[in-house]
Protein backbone atom coordinates (compact mmCIF):
# COMPACT_ATOMS: atom_id res chain seq x y z
CA UNK A 1 0.00 0.00 0.00
CA UNK A 2 2.51 2.37 -1.05
CA UNK A 3 3.08 5.12 -3.67
CA UNK A 4 4.54 2.05 -5.34
CA UNK A 5 0.76 0.51 -5.90
CA UNK A 6 -0.07 3.33 -8.48
CA UNK A 7 0.07 2.16 -11.98
CA UNK A 8 1.36 5.50 -14.23
CA UNK A 9 -2.02 7.40 -15.01
CA UNK A 10 -2.90 8.80 -18.46
CA UNK A 11 -0.85 11.49 -19.85
CA UNK A 12 -3.08 14.97 -18.63
CA UNK A 13 -4.27 16.78 -21.76
CA UNK A 14 -4.08 20.24 -21.07
CA UNK A 15 -4.14 21.07 -24.69
CA UNK A 16 -7.68 19.76 -24.79
CA UNK A 17 -8.50 21.09 -21.18
CA UNK A 18 -7.36 24.63 -22.23
CA UNK A 19 -10.34 23.99 -25.29
CA UNK A 20 -12.97 22.81 -22.97
CA UNK A 21 -11.83 25.40 -20.91
CA UNK A 22 -12.75 28.47 -23.21
CA UNK A 23 -15.38 26.68 -24.51
CA UNK A 24 -17.50 26.66 -21.68
CA UNK A 25 -16.72 29.91 -21.17
CA UNK A 26 -17.46 31.75 -24.03
CA UNK A 27 -20.97 29.88 -24.47
CA UNK A 28 -21.97 30.87 -21.00
CA UNK A 29 -20.78 34.87 -21.68
CA UNK A 30 -22.69 34.58 -24.94
CA UNK A 31 -25.71 32.75 -23.65
CA UNK A 32 -26.06 35.46 -21.01
CA UNK A 33 -25.36 38.62 -22.94
CA UNK A 34 -28.18 37.42 -25.11
CA UNK A 35 -30.32 36.21 -22.65
CA UNK A 36 -30.02 39.77 -21.12
CA UNK A 37 -30.45 41.64 -24.30
CA UNK A 38 -33.62 40.28 -24.62
CA UNK A 39 -34.55 40.15 -21.07
CA UNK A 40 -34.01 43.79 -21.26
CA UNK A 41 -36.41 44.09 -24.44
CA UNK A 42 -38.99 41.83 -22.38
CA UNK A 43 -38.71 44.74 -19.68
CA UNK A 44 -39.42 48.02 -21.51
CA UNK A 45 -42.13 46.01 -23.65
CA UNK A 46 -44.23 43.92 -21.12
CA UNK A 47 -43.39 45.63 -17.81
CA UNK A 48 -47.03 46.12 -16.84
CA UNK A 49 -47.86 42.86 -17.88
CA UNK A 50 -49.69 41.00 -15.01
CA UNK A 51 -48.54 37.67 -15.34
CA UNK A 52 -50.50 34.27 -14.11
CA UNK A 53 -47.57 31.65 -13.65
CA UNK A 54 -49.80 29.75 -10.86
CA UNK A 55 -51.24 27.10 -12.88
CA UNK A 56 -50.07 24.99 -16.10
CA UNK A 57 -53.67 24.76 -16.94
CA UNK A 58 -52.81 27.30 -19.93
CA UNK A 59 -50.39 25.13 -21.43
CA UNK A 60 -46.79 26.20 -20.84
CA UNK A 61 -44.96 28.46 -22.88
CA UNK A 62 -45.93 28.25 -27.11
CA UNK A 63 -41.81 28.75 -27.06
CA UNK A 64 -41.48 24.89 -27.28
CA UNK A 65 -40.05 23.75 -30.62
CA UNK A 66 -36.36 25.52 -32.29
CA UNK A 67 -37.88 26.45 -35.52
CA UNK A 68 -40.21 28.30 -33.73
CA UNK A 69 -37.68 29.77 -31.31
CA UNK A 70 -35.69 31.10 -34.17
CA UNK A 71 -38.49 32.55 -35.99
CA UNK A 72 -39.91 34.47 -33.65
CA UNK A 73 -36.24 36.15 -32.76
CA UNK A 74 -35.47 37.03 -36.10
CA UNK A 75 -38.56 38.68 -35.93
CA UNK A 76 -37.21 40.73 -32.96
CA UNK A 77 -39.75 39.04 -30.36
CA UNK A 78 -38.58 39.53 -26.61
CA UNK A 79 -39.30 36.41 -25.47
CA UNK A 80 -37.95 34.25 -28.31
CA UNK A 81 -34.63 36.37 -28.11
CA UNK A 82 -34.38 35.11 -24.67
CA UNK A 83 -35.61 31.37 -25.49
CA UNK A 84 -32.49 31.07 -28.63
CA UNK A 85 -30.03 32.82 -25.49
CA UNK A 86 -31.35 29.46 -23.35
CA UNK A 87 -30.68 27.66 -25.98
CA UNK A 88 -27.20 28.63 -27.00
CA UNK A 89 -26.73 27.57 -22.74
CA UNK A 90 -28.12 24.26 -23.64
CA UNK A 91 -25.47 23.87 -26.44
CA UNK A 92 -22.59 24.76 -24.50
CA UNK A 93 -21.89 21.55 -22.73
CA UNK A 94 -23.64 19.61 -25.33
CA UNK A 95 -21.11 21.06 -27.83
CA UNK A 96 -18.38 20.67 -25.19
CA UNK A 97 -19.30 16.55 -25.29
CA UNK A 98 -18.68 17.07 -29.48
CA UNK A 99 -15.24 18.75 -28.93
CA UNK A 100 -14.19 15.74 -26.05
CA UNK A 101 -14.85 13.36 -29.08
CA UNK A 102 -12.23 15.27 -31.25
CA UNK A 103 -10.12 15.10 -28.20
CA UNK A 104 -10.79 11.90 -27.76
CA UNK A 105 -10.66 10.26 -31.42
CA UNK A 106 -7.39 12.87 -31.71
CA UNK A 107 -5.29 10.21 -28.70
CA UNK A 108 -7.07 7.25 -30.53
CA UNK A 109 -8.58 6.44 -27.35
CA UNK A 110 -11.38 5.00 -29.30
CA UNK A 111 -12.72 3.35 -25.90
CA UNK A 112 -13.51 7.00 -25.36
CA UNK A 113 -14.31 7.72 -28.73
CA UNK A 114 -16.92 5.12 -28.08
CA UNK A 115 -18.16 6.34 -25.07
CA UNK A 116 -18.61 10.03 -26.07
CA UNK A 117 -20.83 8.94 -29.07
CA UNK A 118 -22.94 6.99 -26.36
CA UNK A 119 -23.60 10.09 -24.45
CA UNK A 120 -24.33 12.11 -28.09
CA UNK A 121 -26.85 9.97 -28.84
CA UNK A 122 -28.43 10.11 -25.65
CA UNK A 123 -28.26 14.15 -25.96
CA UNK A 124 -30.00 13.52 -28.86
CA UNK A 125 -33.09 11.57 -28.17
CA UNK A 126 -33.34 14.13 -25.20
CA UNK A 127 -32.79 17.36 -27.88
CA UNK A 128 -34.93 15.35 -30.19
CA UNK A 129 -38.00 15.51 -27.38
CA UNK A 130 -38.08 18.95 -28.59
CA UNK A 131 -39.69 17.74 -31.91
CA UNK A 132 -41.09 14.66 -30.96
CA UNK A 133 -42.95 15.45 -28.08
CA UNK A 134 -44.90 17.87 -30.50
CA UNK A 135 -45.62 15.46 -32.69
CA UNK A 136 -47.21 13.13 -30.01
CA UNK A 137 -49.80 16.04 -29.27
CA UNK B 1 -48.05 41.70 -9.43
CA UNK B 2 -46.23 43.28 -12.40
CA UNK B 3 -43.69 41.43 -14.32
CA UNK B 4 -41.15 43.79 -13.71
CA UNK B 5 -41.52 43.83 -9.90
CA UNK B 6 -41.78 40.10 -9.83
CA UNK B 7 -39.03 39.42 -12.53
CA UNK B 8 -36.87 41.99 -10.31
CA UNK B 9 -37.78 40.16 -7.00
CA UNK B 10 -36.74 36.99 -8.66
CA UNK B 11 -33.48 38.49 -9.88
CA UNK B 12 -32.62 39.19 -6.53
CA UNK B 13 -33.88 36.00 -4.67
CA UNK B 14 -31.59 34.29 -7.47
CA UNK B 15 -28.53 36.18 -6.59
CA UNK B 16 -28.63 35.21 -2.91
CA UNK B 17 -29.58 31.53 -3.85
CA UNK B 18 -26.57 31.79 -6.34
CA UNK B 19 -24.22 33.21 -4.00
CA UNK B 20 -24.90 31.10 -1.04
CA UNK B 21 -25.49 27.91 -3.37
CA UNK B 22 -21.42 29.02 -4.09
CA UNK B 23 -20.81 29.41 -0.86
CA UNK B 24 -21.80 26.20 0.86
CA UNK B 25 -21.86 24.33 -1.85
CA UNK B 26 -25.14 23.21 -2.56
CA UNK B 27 -25.78 24.63 -5.43
CA UNK B 28 -28.56 27.58 -6.10
CA UNK B 29 -31.40 25.14 -6.99
CA UNK B 30 -31.78 24.00 -3.92
CA UNK B 31 -32.90 27.50 -2.63
CA UNK B 32 -34.87 28.77 -6.21
CA UNK B 33 -37.40 26.33 -6.09
CA UNK B 34 -38.96 26.44 -2.91
CA UNK B 35 -38.55 30.31 -3.30
CA UNK B 36 -40.58 30.11 -6.86
CA UNK B 37 -43.07 27.69 -5.64
CA UNK B 38 -43.68 28.77 -1.50
CA UNK B 39 -42.78 32.74 -2.08
CA UNK B 40 -44.46 33.28 -5.38
CA UNK B 41 -46.75 30.07 -6.23
CA UNK B 42 -45.60 29.92 -9.02
CA UNK B 43 -46.22 26.23 -10.35
CA UNK B 44 -43.54 23.91 -9.66
CA UNK B 45 -42.97 22.40 -13.40
CA UNK B 46 -41.95 26.26 -14.25
CA UNK B 47 -39.96 26.61 -11.24
CA UNK B 48 -38.03 23.20 -11.90
CA UNK B 49 -37.74 24.44 -15.51
CA UNK B 50 -35.92 27.91 -14.60
CA UNK B 51 -34.00 26.18 -11.85
CA UNK B 52 -32.38 23.49 -14.63
CA UNK B 53 -31.53 26.96 -16.73
CA UNK B 54 -29.47 28.31 -14.25
CA UNK B 55 -27.54 24.74 -13.15
CA UNK B 56 -26.55 24.53 -16.89
CA UNK B 57 -25.38 28.09 -16.52
CA UNK B 58 -23.32 27.91 -13.07
CA UNK B 59 -22.47 24.47 -13.45
CA UNK B 60 -20.35 25.52 -17.18
CA UNK B 61 -19.61 28.56 -15.95
CA UNK B 62 -17.61 26.85 -12.39
CA UNK B 63 -16.71 23.86 -14.81
CA UNK B 64 -14.18 26.57 -17.29
CA UNK B 65 -12.33 27.82 -14.61
CA UNK B 66 -11.64 24.15 -12.77
CA UNK B 67 -10.79 22.34 -16.16
CA UNK B 68 -8.14 24.67 -16.58
CA UNK B 69 -6.43 24.61 -13.14
CA UNK B 70 -6.21 20.53 -13.94
CA UNK B 71 -8.53 19.24 -11.18
CA UNK B 72 -11.39 17.71 -13.43
CA UNK B 73 -10.87 14.37 -14.35
CA UNK B 74 -12.34 14.83 -17.94
CA UNK B 75 -12.34 10.73 -18.53
CA UNK B 76 -13.67 10.13 -15.31
CA UNK B 77 -16.38 12.22 -16.16
CA UNK B 78 -16.79 11.28 -19.32
CA UNK B 79 -17.23 7.83 -18.17
CA UNK B 80 -19.94 8.65 -15.56
CA UNK B 81 -21.66 11.14 -18.68
CA UNK B 82 -23.04 7.69 -19.50
CA UNK B 83 -25.28 7.24 -16.63
CA UNK B 84 -26.16 10.67 -15.70
CA UNK B 85 -27.28 11.19 -19.11
CA UNK B 86 -29.38 8.27 -19.34
CA UNK B 87 -30.93 8.61 -15.89
CA UNK B 88 -31.80 12.29 -16.76
CA UNK B 89 -33.80 11.12 -19.55
CA UNK B 90 -35.79 8.89 -17.54
CA UNK B 91 -35.98 12.10 -14.56
CA UNK B 92 -37.45 14.10 -17.20
CA UNK B 93 -39.99 11.53 -18.89
CA UNK B 94 -41.21 10.82 -15.36
CA UNK B 95 -41.46 14.38 -14.47
CA UNK B 96 -44.05 14.69 -16.84
CA UNK B 97 -46.34 11.45 -15.25
CA UNK B 98 -46.28 12.44 -11.80
CA UNK B 99 -48.42 14.99 -10.07
CA UNK B 100 -46.77 18.23 -8.52
CA UNK B 101 -47.75 16.96 -5.06
CA UNK B 102 -45.11 13.72 -5.36
CA UNK B 103 -42.41 16.16 -7.36
CA UNK B 104 -42.67 18.42 -4.43
CA UNK B 105 -41.94 15.31 -1.42
CA UNK B 106 -39.52 13.68 -3.25
CA UNK B 107 -37.98 17.50 -3.76
CA UNK B 108 -38.16 17.84 -0.18
CA UNK B 109 -36.83 14.48 1.10
CA UNK B 110 -33.87 15.07 -1.66
CA UNK B 111 -33.47 18.66 -0.25
CA UNK B 112 -32.92 17.46 3.38
CA UNK B 113 -30.58 14.53 2.76
CA UNK B 114 -28.08 17.00 1.05
CA UNK B 115 -28.68 19.45 3.85
CA UNK B 116 -27.09 16.81 6.08
CA UNK B 117 -24.53 15.66 3.22
CA UNK B 118 -23.46 19.56 3.27
CA UNK B 119 -22.75 19.41 7.08
CA UNK B 120 -20.84 16.16 7.34
CA UNK B 121 -17.22 16.38 6.81
CA UNK B 122 -14.98 15.37 4.18
CA UNK B 123 -12.64 12.36 4.76
CA UNK B 124 -9.81 12.48 1.74
CA UNK B 125 -8.84 8.42 2.00
CA UNK B 126 -7.69 8.04 -0.97
CA UNK B 127 -4.09 7.50 -2.05
CA UNK B 128 -3.66 4.13 -0.72
CA UNK B 129 -6.10 2.06 -2.82
CA UNK B 130 -5.12 -0.68 -4.80
CA UNK B 131 -5.50 -0.40 -8.18
CA UNK B 132 -8.53 -1.47 -9.10
CA UNK B 133 -9.35 -3.68 -12.66
CA UNK B 134 -12.31 -1.57 -14.35
CA UNK B 135 -10.72 1.83 -13.47
CA UNK B 136 -7.33 0.38 -14.91
CA UNK B 137 -9.37 -0.47 -17.87
CA UNK B 138 -11.28 2.91 -18.39
CA UNK B 139 -8.11 4.39 -17.51
CA UNK B 140 -9.83 6.37 -14.69
CA UNK B 141 -7.03 6.95 -12.30
CA UNK B 142 -5.60 10.03 -12.22
CA UNK B 143 -3.24 13.34 -10.80
CA UNK B 144 -3.98 16.16 -9.23
CA UNK B 145 -2.70 19.35 -7.70
CA UNK B 146 -1.16 19.58 -4.51
CA UNK B 147 0.79 21.31 -2.78
CA UNK B 148 2.90 22.34 -5.84
CA UNK B 149 3.41 18.81 -7.76
CA UNK B 150 0.92 16.47 -9.06
CA UNK B 151 -0.75 13.68 -7.21
CA UNK B 152 -1.58 10.22 -8.15
CA UNK B 153 -4.53 8.74 -7.27
CA UNK B 154 -6.59 4.92 -7.59
CA UNK B 155 -10.78 5.22 -8.23
CA UNK B 156 -12.48 1.98 -6.94
CA UNK B 157 -15.70 0.95 -6.90
CA UNK B 158 -16.80 1.37 -10.48
CA UNK B 159 -19.98 -0.49 -11.15
CA UNK B 160 -21.70 0.70 -7.90
CA UNK B 161 -20.68 4.50 -8.83
CA UNK B 162 -22.05 4.30 -11.95
CA UNK B 163 -25.47 2.72 -10.98
CA UNK B 164 -25.42 5.52 -8.33
CA UNK B 165 -24.64 8.28 -11.13
CA UNK B 166 -27.82 6.89 -12.85
CA UNK B 167 -30.29 7.70 -9.93
CA UNK B 168 -28.18 11.13 -9.73
CA UNK B 169 -28.91 12.09 -13.38
CA UNK B 170 -32.68 10.79 -12.86
CA UNK B 171 -32.99 13.29 -9.93
CA UNK B 172 -31.85 15.81 -11.80
CA UNK B 173 -33.64 15.37 -14.61
CA UNK B 174 -36.82 15.03 -12.21
CA UNK B 175 -36.12 17.95 -10.11
CA UNK B 176 -33.90 20.80 -11.99
CA UNK B 177 -31.74 20.47 -9.50
CA UNK B 178 -27.87 19.44 -10.07
CA UNK B 179 -28.23 16.44 -7.72
CA UNK B 180 -24.56 17.24 -6.32
CA UNK B 181 -25.71 15.31 -3.02
CA UNK B 182 -26.10 12.05 -4.37
CA UNK B 183 -22.84 12.72 -6.60
CA UNK B 184 -20.83 13.31 -3.78
CA UNK B 185 -22.12 9.79 -1.72
CA UNK B 186 -21.06 8.18 -5.35
CA UNK B 187 -17.88 9.76 -6.34
CA UNK B 188 -16.55 10.35 -2.60
CA UNK B 189 -17.50 7.74 -0.56
CA UNK B 190 -17.81 4.98 -3.43
CA UNK B 191 -15.61 5.81 -6.03
CA UNK B 192 -13.28 7.02 -3.97
CA UNK B 193 -12.21 9.86 -5.54
CA UNK B 194 -10.00 12.59 -3.58
CA UNK B 195 -12.93 15.59 -2.77
CA UNK B 196 -11.52 17.92 -4.99
CA UNK B 197 -11.40 16.56 -8.08
CA UNK B 198 -14.73 14.59 -7.30
CA UNK B 199 -16.64 18.10 -6.90
CA UNK B 200 -14.97 19.57 -10.01
CA UNK B 201 -15.78 16.52 -11.96
CA UNK B 202 -19.09 16.37 -10.67
CA UNK B 203 -19.75 20.26 -11.22
CA UNK B 204 -18.12 19.35 -14.76
CA UNK B 205 -21.12 16.32 -15.29
CA UNK B 206 -23.92 18.71 -14.14
CA UNK B 207 -24.08 20.96 -17.48
CA UNK B 208 -24.56 17.79 -19.88
CA UNK B 209 -26.92 16.13 -17.27
CA UNK B 210 -28.69 18.96 -17.22
CA UNK B 211 -29.01 19.72 -21.03
CA UNK B 212 -30.06 16.18 -21.32
CA UNK B 213 -33.16 16.61 -19.97
CA UNK B 214 -33.51 20.49 -21.16
CA UNK B 215 -35.05 19.42 -24.26
CA UNK B 216 -38.05 17.20 -23.08
CA UNK B 217 -38.72 20.36 -20.58
CA UNK B 218 -38.64 22.63 -23.58
CA UNK B 219 -40.80 20.25 -26.04
CA UNK B 220 -43.57 20.26 -22.66
CA UNK B 221 -43.19 24.22 -22.08
CA UNK B 222 -42.07 23.80 -18.65
CA UNK B 223 -39.18 26.49 -19.33
CA UNK B 224 -40.57 29.96 -19.85
CA UNK B 225 -38.38 32.23 -20.96
CA UNK B 226 -40.58 35.50 -18.78
CA UNK B 227 -38.91 33.24 -15.75
CA UNK B 228 -36.14 31.60 -16.75
CA UNK B 229 -34.42 34.75 -17.74
CA UNK B 230 -34.18 36.69 -14.45
CA UNK B 231 -33.33 33.62 -12.58
CA UNK B 232 -30.70 32.64 -14.81
CA UNK B 233 -29.14 36.06 -14.78
CA UNK B 234 -29.30 36.19 -11.43
CA UNK B 235 -28.12 32.84 -9.95
CA UNK B 236 -25.12 33.20 -12.45
CA UNK B 237 -23.97 36.26 -10.96
CA UNK B 238 -24.61 35.46 -7.59
CA UNK B 239 -22.19 32.18 -8.00
CA UNK B 240 -19.87 33.98 -9.89
CA UNK B 241 -19.44 36.73 -7.08
CA UNK B 242 -19.62 33.81 -4.50
CA UNK B 243 -16.35 31.70 -5.68
CA UNK B 244 -14.83 35.11 -5.40
CA UNK B 245 -15.49 35.36 -1.70
CA UNK B 246 -15.09 31.83 -1.35
CA UNK B 247 -11.92 32.41 -0.48
CA UNK B 248 -12.07 35.39 2.20
CA UNK B 249 -15.25 33.79 4.02
CA UNK B 250 -15.36 31.62 6.81
CA UNK B 251 -18.08 29.18 5.80
CA UNK B 252 -18.36 26.68 8.53
CA UNK B 253 -21.39 29.32 10.14
CA UNK B 254 -22.95 29.97 7.39
CA UNK B 255 -22.59 26.07 6.10
CA UNK B 256 -24.72 25.59 9.19
CA UNK B 257 -27.19 28.05 8.66
CA UNK B 258 -27.84 27.42 4.91
CA UNK B 259 -28.59 23.91 5.79
CA UNK B 260 -30.90 24.87 8.45
CA UNK B 261 -32.85 26.91 5.68
CA UNK B 262 -32.62 24.48 3.56
CA UNK B 263 -34.16 22.55 5.82
CA UNK B 264 -36.98 24.54 6.67
CA UNK B 265 -37.94 24.78 2.93
CA UNK B 266 -37.76 21.25 2.63
CA UNK B 267 -40.06 20.65 5.35
CA UNK B 268 -42.62 23.09 3.74
CA UNK B 269 -42.15 21.57 0.27
CA UNK B 270 -43.21 18.23 2.06
CA UNK B 271 -46.01 19.73 3.78
CA UNK B 272 -47.17 21.42 0.59
CA UNK B 273 -46.94 18.36 -1.33
CA UNK B 274 -48.70 15.89 0.82
CA UNK B 275 -52.02 18.50 1.51
CA UNK B 276 -52.31 19.20 -1.95
CA UNK B 277 -51.41 22.83 -1.81
CA UNK B 278 -48.07 22.43 -4.36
Amino acid sequence: MTDGSHTPPPERDEALEAVLGNLLRTGVIVAAAVVGAGGVYLLIGRGGWIPDFRSFQNGGSPLRSVPLILRGAFALRADAIVQTGLLLLIATPVLRVVFSLFGFAHKRDWLYVALTLIVLCILAVGLSGVQTWNAFK
Amino acid sequence: MSYIVLSSLLFAGSLLAGLLGALTGLGGGVVIIPLMTLAFGIDIRYAIGASLISVIATSSGAAAAYVREGYTNIRIGMFLEVATTLGALGGAALAGVLSTGVIAVVFGLVLISSAFQSLRASHDVSGALQPDGAALRLGLNGTYPLGGRRQPYNVTGVAPGFGLMIIAGGLSGLLGIGSGAVKVIAMDRIMRIPFKVSTTTSNFMIGVTAAASAGIYIARGYIVPELAMPVMLGVLAGSLFGSRLLVAVRTTFLRKLFAFVVFALASEMIFNGITGKI
